[in-house]
């Protein structure tokens, strides 16, 4: 029987549960790696041809080289690993999370500095 | 014998630390959040104990998707500030207890916690800004440390109720340890918060101040909230505030509470935090 997945129609929302971590597990991989400040820079060199050395799908590539959150995120990506991207790239968790939810990072800021999103429609 | 004399609570947003890094606490932005951390740290001063069992999560730092520990407990001598994409945090290098540790880890394992035993890894962004928030910028860290990181970034957490009573086995642990030791346990993580698709940005306040309210006066009936009803409520990263459940767990049924502090937004997250003592 199969296990009851309750929170897949929480909107908006991707719970990162164990089928997408196997869907994204070379992906998140990849992530890590850019943990290492050599890695950042041959990746920051060329990015496709570090791409290609993880046995990524070509979706996931592209949305790694589009900085594409939202879709990476669909494609079994997990934002904490995500995030080794984004640091890499001198960004902050604010401004690549504002860029998931079809606002302006200057919108998403000031929601966030008046409450944050309301809970309605949960 | 050693004993466990008080709990903390807090949010571990990794903007807190970049912060005080940078020396940006004192901007228009910065300076109501760490407002409320300013009588913290006097109170930290007036009852540092020996050693913190710092309950957090690791960030894809230590722990990849190779190997993923539901409960891990550090029995190292020390543990070096993570490289999370941006070079380790400026922060001192955390010592640990690891007497202390390996004695808790097997008396927790004879109580039936399966923990997984770590003698080497770095710690994050989640361990280390608890630690600057309470103890500011110390040449090195007043306290001995040992971590217990819980993966709630892969779903399914423990529950709270495991996580609540497995609070309960490390005071049982704590209080059997032969030397006189002050140990205090913090839970880090949460509260409100959704970092990733179109919903991010999600705060709930009531709900937010229901669990603090309830962590304090009724942590069992609380322990029994379903996973469901934090992604829900609170955002999928809001599951963190389970590890508050073990903090909550190793204090007395009755806490006195010597601070109580909430603050939205820090970045993307509303920030919670509480310092709870065992009333005698």
């Amino acid at each position: 029987m199969a296990l009851e997945k309750p929170y897949a129609d929480i909107p908006g929302t991707t719970i990162f549960d164990l089928g997408q971590a196997r869907k994204g597990y070379h992906l998140n991989q990849f992530c890590m790696s850019l943990m290492k400040p050599e890695n950042r820079e041959r990746f920051k060199a060329n990015e496709d041809a570090y791409l290609q050395e993880w046995p990524m799908t070509p979706e996931q590539r592209l949305g790694v080289i589009d900085r594409d959150w939202n879709r990476l995120i669909s494609l079994g990506g997990n934002i904490f690993f995500l995030a080794k991207i984004f640091s890499t790239d001198g960004r902050s968790v604010q401004q690549a999370v504002s860029s998931m939810t079809g606002m302006t990072q200057e919108e998403y800021a000031h929601m966030m500095s008046t409450g944050g999103r309301p809970p309605t429609a949960n | 014998m050693a004993r466990i004399t008080a709990g903390v609570a807090t949010s571990h947003v990794p903007a807190i630390g970049a912060a005080i890094d940078n020396q940006k606490t004192d901007t228009d932005y910065w300076r109501p959040l760490f407002a409320g951390y300013e009588e913290s740290k006097r109170w930290m001063a007036a009852h540092t104990p020996d050693v913190v069992i710092l309950v957090y999560n690791d960030h894809a730092s230590a722990f990849s998707l190779d190997i993923v520990p539901t409960f891990a407990i550090g029995c190292a001598d020390h543990y070096e500030p993570a490289d999370e994409g941006w070079g380790p945090r400026p922060v001192p290098t955390v010592q640990g207890h690891p007497e202390l540790a390996a004695h808790v880890t097997q008396s927790v394992i004879e109580q039936d916690f399966d923990l997984t035993i770590v003698n080497r890894m770095d710690v994050d962004h989640g361990l280390t800004v608890p630690l600057s928030l309470l103890f500011g910028q110390p040449k090195a860290w007043p306290v001995k440390v040992i971590p217990l990181a819980v993966n709630v970034v892969l779903y399914p957490p423990p529950s709270g109720r495991r996580c609540f009573e497995l609070g309960k086995a490390i005071r049982r642990a704590v209080e059997s340890f032969d030397e006189d030791l002050s140990v205090q346990v913090w839970g880090t993580g949460g509260m409100s918060h959704q970092l990733q698709g179109p919903r991010a940005g999600l705060i709930n306040s009531p709900w937010d101040n229901a669990f603090l309210d309830r962590l304090i006066e009724d942590p069992e009936g609380l322990s029994r909230v379903p996973h469901l009803e934090y992604l829900r409520e609170a955002g999928s990263e809001a599951i963190e505030l389970v590890m508050w459940l073990i903090m909550r767990g190793a204090l007395n049924d009755r806490v006195a509470v010597r601070h109580r502090f909430y603050h939205v937004p820090a970045s993307n997250t509303a920030v919670g935090h509480l310092i709870l003592e065992c009333a005698p």
